[in-house]
């Protein structure tokens, strides 16, 4: 025999399967230890998930509600006649209206005894307001009508709790101590109540006069026209050039090139792509500032690289044996690919595309540059004039409440985030149904 | 076992030399995959490409339908003539080519569509259908020769990727003679199958022999003995023998042939 088989040979493995060995010993620790680890950081990642949804949640769902004060009240034609008749015309008007009030909370059992002042601090001034109703609708002269009348901003906050009375000095001009009393009081006999606030969603911004006026209409309207240009300019775009430099450009060193610089485009900073189109879009082609047509453009630069990273990925992913049955039954190269590959990468194509809009949709800085933070206080009468004429979009919106000092703007910056979110976890269902449903397996 | 009076019953009536391919050389970047290649494939005969693994029988099929312009490091040589006319003449057009020249590949690799729309898309984009029913014709026809119809004809809606391995081989096989081919080439058609779905595709290449001429690669030397009539034997990139099947496997001329046949490489 050998030499091997001289020496008696012991086995590493001598030891019985029932106990574990020091080195297996000290290999499970490890693999438990990683798992403890990574549950871990999971946790760390929920734990800030939850901080972050209830600081956004408790500080911006105040702004979709806000306080009203409902009267009914009737204004005869004499009535109406004899306020149009005199020099301070809305003052009459208001006088009415603290009749129809009064009458209201005497019926309620409220002793309230109103004067001009407490009813502005209250209400602000509403007989402008009434007399426009009724100048607007003459019909409604003598019949019953009920208005809905936005309370004043700190008695707004009274009803969200975040202004308490404590808070108030007896020299404060807007706010009263004694119209707390009232307010509960109105509270109780239904009078001032809390309603959901649709001007939040569909109104314009306001100035610091009426911030409890303000909504982020206008703004998703801006935002919209942006997703439209970069979704005409970048989906065709990307996905032609993916195409082009997946299938049919040669492998060399100027593709090569290419492919890099794309990986760096996909990292430049957005404030890069802003300055950029300053300079390009406005100053050398003079498009017009603060446009959403200009935004829609730089956001395009900027999610041009995002959907054709992700449309590359998506083509490569379809199975080599799908072109090469296509090739083999003799179809061309363009057949191939936009009969047998285009449609399995389409889902891939689809979700990048929307997740790309989603990145462009929560971008802030570009914006900042091109001058879309501007105040915009009305809604775009055409298509064109919501293309190229000055709007906002949501997250410069947002930025822009914050920066304003009224406590009330800081809470529709929350509830503006509140909106930009739910847009943003939209798309992403969106492109996750897209998906699924478009999902063919091979 | 081979039975040598079958093998020699077998010997080809055709004379007639389909694909003539004179000096082809294919270069893989700096690899030298085939070597000086000349051929002769006859019309209306089975002929197998055997050889180890690495010896360059795919590379030479994939030549003959130029599929090979589709890797882009791939650079061929040589002249390929089918019908007398070079294939790798600037003015052919590949496309043009592979409609003549069918080609199933080694994993069957059905469309992810409809049974029927695999195998109408050939004749759809060649425009051999005048209409819905010319087309339900073809569809039909091309079944039957693929020796699938009984088993789809009922489910023509479903999709092709839903069949079984053998099934979706004979199918790809279908759509390939859709087109109305003239040669069809099939790299290790079998080579994913199990024993009785590859018995179904060798009858069937047997029968495709009436209007066509096969060409196959296959690691299997039996079953290079049991389809076709001729058989070419690659080693190293270069053709070490050529010639009737009966003669390849019962008394090979060359020691490499015989090595390989008996085993001894490979």
């Amino acid at each position: 025999m050998t030499d091997a088989s001289a020496q008696p040979q012991t086995s590493k493995h001598s030891g019985s399967l029932l106990e574990q060995d020091a080195r297996t010993r000290r290999r499970n620790a490890k693999e438990a230890r990683f798992k403890a680890y990574g549950i871990a950081a999971i946790l760390v990642g929920v734990l800030a998930l939850i901080v972050l949804l209830w600081a956004i949640l408790s500080n911006g769902l105040p702004a979709f509600q806000r306080a009203i004060v409902q009267v009914d009240m009737t204004v005869t034609q004499e009535e109406f006649d004899a306020a149009e008749g005199t020099l301070f015309k809305t003052k009459e008007y208001e006088k009415l209206f603290v009749t129809a009030l009064s009458s209201q909370m005497m019926a309620a059992g409220i002793d309230a005894n109103f004067e001009g002042k407490a009813l502005e601090r209250l209400l602000g001034k509403v007989g402008g307001t009434i007399r426009a109703y009724y100048r607007e609708n003459p019909d409604q002269i003598g019949e019953v009508v009920t208005f809905d009348l936005a309370a004043a901003s700190r008695i707004d906050r009274y009803l969200k709790g975040s202004l308490k009375r404590e808070d108030i000095g007896p020299d404060n001009r807007f706010i009263q101590p004694e119209d707390f009393d009232v307010a509960d009081a109105m509270r109780e006999a239904g009078l001032l109540k809390q309603v959901f606030d649709w001007n939040f969603i569909t109104g314009v911004d306001t100035g610091v006069d009426n911030p409890g006026g303000a909504g982020i209409g206008a703004s998703v309207l801006g935002s919209f026209f942006m997703m439209i240009v970069v979704l005409f300019l970048a989906l065709p775009i990307g996905v032609a050039a993916s195409i082009y430099l997946e299938e049919f450009a040669p492998k060399n060193r100027f593709t090569d090139f290419i492919e890099v610089n794309i990986s760096n485009l996909a990292a430049v900073p957005s404030i890069v792509f802003g300055i950029l189109g300053l300079a390009v879009f406005i100053q050398f082609m003079h498009l017009p500032q603060s446009a959403p047509l200009v935004g829609g453009l730089v956001l395009t630069l900027m999610t041009l690289p995002t959907i054709i990273i992700s449309t590359r990925a998506s083509l490569k992913a379809v199975p080599p044996s799908i072109r090469d049955a296509a090739l083999g039954v003799g179809a061309s190269k363009m057949q191939s690919v936009f009969h047998h590959v285009l449609p399995l990468a389409a889902p891939g194509i689809l979700t990048g595309t929307i997740i790309g809009l989603a990145q462009a949709l929560g971008e802030t800085a570009p914006l900042l540059l091109i001058g879309m933070v501007g105040f915009v206080a009305r809604y775009p009468d055409t298509f064109l004039g919501g293309l190229e004429g000055p709007n906002s979009a949501m997250p410069a919106q947002i930025y822009n409440w914050a920066a304003r000092s009224d406590p009330v703007f800081t809470e529709k910056a929350w509830g503006g985030i509140i909106i930009l979110l739910v847009f943003l976890l939209a798309m992403n269902i969106i492109a996750i149904i897209l998906r699924r449903r478009f999902e063919r397996r091979w | 076992m081979l039975d040598d009076q079958q093998l020699v019953d077998r010997k080809v009536q055709s004379k007639e030399a389909k694909i003539a391919a004179r000096g082809v050389n294919v270069h893989y970047g700096v690899t030298h995959a085939i070597k000086d290649v000349d051929v002769d494939i006859d019309h209306k005969t089975v002929t197998a490409f055997i050889g180890p693994s690495g010896c360059g029988k795919s590379t030479f099929l994939r030549c003959i339908n130029r599929m090979n312009d589709t890797i882009d490091v791939a650079r061929v040589t040589g002249d390929i003539l089918i019908d007398n006319e070079n294939i790798y003449d600037k003015k052919v057009d590949p496309v043009q080519l592979r409609a003549k020249v069918g080609m199933v590949f080694q994993k069957p690799n059905p469309f992810p569509k409809s049974i029927y729309d695999n195998i109408a898309y050939g004749p759809r984009i060649h425009g051999l259908a005048k209409s819905k029913a010319d087309l339900d014709e073809i569809v039909e026809k091309s079944l039957r020769r693929g020796a699938i119809w009984d088993e789809v004809k009922d489910r023509l809606n479903a999709p092709g990727t839903g069949l079984s391995g053998g099934q979706q081989q004979r199918l790809c096989i279908a759509r390939a003679v859709a087109t109305e081919p003239e040669v069809l080439l099939m790299d290790e058609p079998c080579s994913a199958l199990d024993p009785i779905a590859t018995a179904q595709v060798e009858e069937l290449i047997d029968e495709l022999r009436q209007n066509y001429s096969v060409v196959i690669v296959t690691h299997s030397m039996q079953q290079a003995a049991r389809v076709s009539q001729k058989t070419a034997f690659f080693h190293l990139g270069t053709l070490v023998e050529f010639g009737e099947t009966g003669q390849i496997f019962t008394n090979p001329q060359d020691e490499r042939t015989e090595s390989y046949i008996t085993g001894r490489i490979g």
